[in-house]
């Protein structure tokens, strides 16, 4: 297997291929030489080999059909290791030094493949069988039906390893988009750039050109390839031009926005240091000219899915351009013209054309090669590569041609894929027997070229000059038309033919294993609309969204029915036009960088305190804060809780949202922002707010401190930050635009810390400067003021608890947060401070019965939470009318209350369901349910907090809590919410 | 999709954040029923509506957008607070 083949039996002389630059590579693991400029798929036709995969369905063997991003059949594994890349079609694998490339889809190997034995049962595996089979019994289905299909079907594996590589995107804008680098291309783009239009051309191949590198005819006096290459060379210096090589323009979307993905480094074995593998261009076009060229169709006859058997233009394709042929001797088989070229251009090379069989009884002579006109391939031999066709003459009698490829036409298929995205419908063309794009095209969008019919050279060259005219005609350009060299212009002389009658295993689509016998049975079974075809058949449905096969499949429906092919339908193209990378869609965001990690003021004091962080939203909050000795985390928080409740605790709290809030109006609009009253609020005071929404439920909660007459600073829950803020400015912009009012968030220009516990006047008073009074008489519960602290920093205190102890909540400008945190710490030493995380913050306002986003969970209301005097009577809100519903506000709705389970070494499952201390445990029974829970060490038991129908009138009342799930039941005591302090001694001490 | 923001021109849509169609707000004293029209009862024409955008990853302006639902095209926008285009207050 692992010798080296440096035989390049099939290469043709002249093509775009640069011997002087020889290129090693590996097919299943045998050793080739190509050139640079050859594709994988060209390369390995240079060397003989013909076998490149199996089909999805049969495991047949195949070779190439096309040669370009159309292909159905030579789907390969490329590179190994976490660069491994499934599914890639051969066709457009860029050859590069050391590329390590396998066939798919077949075991043990691409020649002896198990598999193939579903070959054999062919007449059980048609249409439907899937549906048919596998419907019963259910359960086996997911056990055992599916697990054997997707080891049995599928294409290439996934490497198990992570990318190495990165992934860009990036924003283009421009006049105008041209889509594909061919003849029409070229000239749009050429006759924009010269305009002085903002010009973007793209092409998914690596060349630019099209169509005219692989034709032998020239353009005028010249070879198409060298008058690319001239165009090429004058954008290529035109500031206003961009030329996107290698990038395959993907979807067309809204408002003439257009993806793409440029392939920065497929075609080299690793993508230079720093350097993207892949960007994903979003292209923002003001007109866009699609000249995406055409795409050849088969014909379906007899096995004609062998190695060697490709679509004529292709084996023109790899001859003229790539000096390779599929085979020594090549026969045809068309029902047109164009064809010809292929075998004037294979004899021009020195390839053995033994015949032309052309289905046309008038087709034309063509000088030296024998033409069998009228006549009809009916069957073709050679399992693992072509050997020969049975021709049925027009005269009725069968002759075998030994050839070692086929080269089939059908016609051409204007490719529409980009015209369709947009819900854009193909129209049919009598003339040219193909769909060709409608009218109803996406937002200045243009179709130029073979892909809205200009079939010739020169009508291509002509059409995108007059395309690239008009578009810019509308943005206001001059536009004087270019001189263009005369090119070939002859005109579509084909005979429609679809299918040769009586044959039973024809493909029409290539990479599902569909057949006309296929179509046939689901003609039969009625489905007959081309919808229901498509998923009945798979037909289409495959990675090649059915290039290749769709208008032949729908030519042997409308035949089946009796009507023509635009009276069948059409199927729409989707995009992706190829399939997309997930990595490049992905682009940097992978990993950490999925979103961005919002750290705290104090986040590196934190760290080196040891703390263990949790991720909130974006933040990254001090969970607990372990001291050496503590193996366990209750342990930590149970210290950090009694700590500061003995003596004082410090906590970050920066995180919660904060917006100021100014103008004359400011506090007529926190009246309407929250339920409870602010225009009272006298200055120097904070109030607790609740917020509704629009349909009464609790929304959000905080602290509105007022400043000022005119200024409040607001605090909103970490996770609604960002929401809050948002409607805030909704309210005060849609619904109260006459107010005078200014919002500016300010969550990231403050840090914040709770100082709670019955020393945390102490600390702060060794903080705060000596000017400012902080003693209970001057600076009571609910105080708040701006100060200095440390000899003159700005600073702002808030009397606020959350914890239930004595409280504080000192702000900082951001930039002093850190040090202020090691002030503190140190200032604490002498009580013995703590540093305390989140979950003791949670433990401290579960004991204290404060609602939290688990209570405030979207369901709940004012009056459920206990707060429902709060919603004022005497003034509008948002929420205010619906939060009174008669439903929401009668005598047994949910109430929150305190929990303690019966026996206090039990803890309580968060999220179980409250039922009767006996009888049924169902929906129906549901007294209600715990939101929070926690072991409180001030209490030595666990609490919780939940909602039951009536509560508050219910305390000391048993429940059973029951969680199914875990098989879990317990006997909880109804008590008050307000574990610890309940009169708020401590608070206002 | 791009959206016209009359301070900020022509923006791509993801700068935007969208809340829905835009419409008049009942009385605080027409009663349960006509709000709960208001916030449950929604038609979804398809067709031109009006309808809220937020500019948050731009000026912060919300912005009134008539927007054809079938074919995307943005037929109209405007500032739902004017004055804030003078930078001042009302």
């Amino acid at each position: 297997m692992s010798a080296v083949s440096t035989q390049q039996v099939n290469r043709l002389s002249g093509g775009l291929v640069d011997r002087g630059q020889p290129l090693s590579f590996r097919f299943d693991g045998q050793s080739y030489q190509g050139c640079s400029g050859d594709t994988l798929a060209s390369a390995l036709m240079a060397n003989g080999v013909r076998l490149m995969g199996r089909s999805f369905k049969y495991h047949r063997p195949r070779g190439l059909l096309s040669a370009g991003s159309e292909e159905p059949n030579a789907l390969v594994e490329l590179r190994t290791g976490g660069r491994q890349e499934p599914n890639t079609r051969a066709t457009v694998a860029e050859l590069y030094d050391g590329l390590d490339a396998r066939s798919q889809n077949r075991w043990p190997s691409l020649e002896r493949d198990m598999m193939a034995i579903n070959d054999r049962f062919a007449n059980f595996l048609t249409a439907g069988f899937y549906y048919k089979t596998f419907m019963w019994p259910k359960a086996f289905w997911e056990k055992l039906y599916e697990p054997i299909i997707r080891k049995a079907a599928g294409l290439g594996r996934l490497t198990g390893d992570a990318d190495p590589d990165a992934y860009d995107k990036g924003f283009l804008h421009c006049d105008l988009l041209v889509v594909g680098a061919g003849p029409a291309g070229l000239a749009a783009a050429l006759t924009a750039g010269r305009a002085g239009a903002r010009v973007i051309l793209a092409d998914e191949d690596f060349l630019l050109g099209g169509r005219l590198l692989s034709e032998a005819q020239p353009l005028a006096d010249i070879a198409g390839a060298d008058w690319a290459g001239q165009v090429q060379a004058e954008l290529a210096v035109m500031g206003n031009v961009r030329i996107l090589p290698r990038t395959t323009v993907f979807g067309a979307y809204d408002h003439g926005i257009y993806g793409a993905v440029e392939r920065n480094a497929d075609h080299v074995a690793a993508p230079d240091a720093g350097k993207p593998r892949q960007t994903l261009w979003r292209i923002y076009s003001k007109r866009a000219i699609i000249a995406t060229g055409a795409i050849e169709r088969p014909i379906a006859f007899e096995n004609n899915d062998r190695p060697g058997i490709m679509l004529a233009g292709a084996v023109r394709s790899f001859a003229n351009r790539w000096a390779a042929t599929p085979a020594s001797s090549v026969v045809i088989f068309a029902n047109n013209d164009d064809a010809h070229q292929t075998a004037r251009d294979l004899q021009a090379k020195g390839v053995d054309v033994p015949a032309v069989v052309d289905v046309r009884p008038d087709a034309p002579e063509i000088p030296g090669i024998e033409l069998l006109a009228g006549a009809q391939i009916v069957e073709t031999a050679g399992r693992l590569g072509l050997r020969s066709v049975t021709v049925r003459m027009a005269n009725g009698k069968t002759r075998i041609i030994p050839c070692g490829a086929l080269a089939m036409s059908g016609g051409w298929n204007p490719n529409l894929g980009l015209t369709c995205h947009q819900r854009g419908r193909p129209v049919w063309d009598g003339d040219l027997h193909a769909f060709v794009p409608g009218q109803d095209l996406p937002v200045g969008q243009h179709v130029a070229g073979a892909a809205m019919g200009a079939m010739s050279t020169d009508a291509a060259l002509r059409s995108g000059a007059e395309q690239a005219g008009e578009a810019l005609a509308d943005l206001g350009f001059t536009v004087p038309a270019p001189e263009l060299p005369k090119a070939e212009d002859a005109p579509v002389s084909l005979t429609p033919f679809w299918h040769v009658q009586g044959a039973k295993r024809a493909w029409l689509d290539f990479q599902n294993d569909v057949t006309v016998k296929d179509v046939k049975l689901a003609h039969q079974e009625n489905f007959t609309a081309v919808e229901h075809l498509k998923r009945y058949t798979t037909l289409g449905m495959a990675t090649d969204q059915g290039k290749t096969s769709n208008v032949g499949a729908l030519a042997v429906m409308a035949e089946l029915t009796g009507k023509s092919i635009p009276q069948t339908g059409t199927t729409i193209f989707r995009p992706p036009y190829t399939p997309v990378a997930m990595g490049a869609l992905a682009g940097r965001a992978v990993g950490k960088d999925f979103h961005p990690t919002r750290l705290t003021p104090s986040h590196a004091w934190a760290e080196e305190q040891g703390a263990v962080f949790v991720e909130v939203g974006n933040w990254l909050r001090a969970q607990w804060f372990p001291k050496p000795g503590e193996t366990h985390w209750r342990q930590s928080v149970d210290r950090e809780v009694q700590q500061t409740r003995r003596s004082v605790g410090i906590c970050d709290v920066t995180t919660l949202g904060k917006i100021d809030v100014q103008g004359a109006d400011a506090a007529a609009f926190l009246n309407m922002m929250y339920a409870n009253g602010f225009a009272k609020l006298p200055v120097g005071k904070v109030r607790y707010g609740l917020m509704l929404r629009e349909d009464g439920v609790a929304y959000d909660d905080g602290t509105a401190a007022r400043l000022a007459e005119d200024h409040f600073v607001v605090t909103t829950t970490t996770a609604n930050a960002v929401l809050v803020y948002r409607n805030m400015e909704f309210v005060r912009q849609c619904l109260c635009p006459d107010m005078d009012v200014q919002l500016i968030s300010t969550t990231e220009a403050w840090a914040q810390y709770a100082v709670a516990g019955p020393n945390a006047r102490k600390l702060l008073q060794k903080i705060v400067d000596p000017e400012f009074d902080i003693s209970n008489d001057a600076f009571p519960f609910m105080a708040c003021g701006e100060i200095t602290v440390c000899g003159g920093c700005r600073a702002r205190l808030f009397r606020i608890s959350f914890s239930g102890e004595l409280a504080y909540e000192i702000a900082v400008p951001t930039r002093y947060g850190d040090a202020l945190m090691r002030e503190m710490m140190a200032a604490g030493e002498a009580f013995d401070v703590t540093p305390y995380g989140t979950e003791a913050l949670g433990v401290m306002r579960i004991e204290k019965g404060h609602a939290a986003g688990n209570e405030l969970n979207g369901t709940t209301t004012a009056l459920n939470l206990g707060l429902g005097r709060m919603v004022s009577g005497k003034k509008d809100c948002i929420g205010n009318v619906l939060s009174r519903r008669e439903g929401m506000n009668t005598d047994d709705a949910l109430r929150l209350v305190g929990l303690k389970p019966v026996t206090p070494a039990q803890s309580l499952p968060a999220g179980g369901h409250l039922m009767a201390a006996s009888g049924p445990v169902d929906a129906a029974h549901d007294q209600g349910y715990v939101t929070s829970a926690a072991y409180s060490p001030t209490l030595g038991t666990a609490i919780g907090l939940g909602f039951v129908k009536g509560g508050a009138e219910r305390l000391g009342e048993q429940l059973r809590l029951v969680n199914p799930l875990e098989k879990q039941e317990m006997l909880v005591e109804i008590v008050s919410a307000h574990f610890v302090d309940p009169e708020g001694e401590k608070l206002r001490a | 999709m791009r959206i016209t923001c009359p301070l900020c021109g022509e923006r791509d849509r993801r700068e935007f954040t969208y809340r829905g169609a835009a419409l008049d707000a009942p009385a605080a004293d027409d009663g349960a029923e006509a709000w709960h029209s208001h916030v449950h009862l929604r038609q979804n024409p398809a067709g031109p509506l009006e309808e809220w955008w937020h500019h948050q990853q731009g000026c912060g302006s919300w912005i009134r957008v008539r927007r054809d639902t079938v074919s995307h095209v943005m037929l109209a926008s405007a500032l739902a607070k004017p004055e804030d285009a003078d930078g001042g207050s009302a």
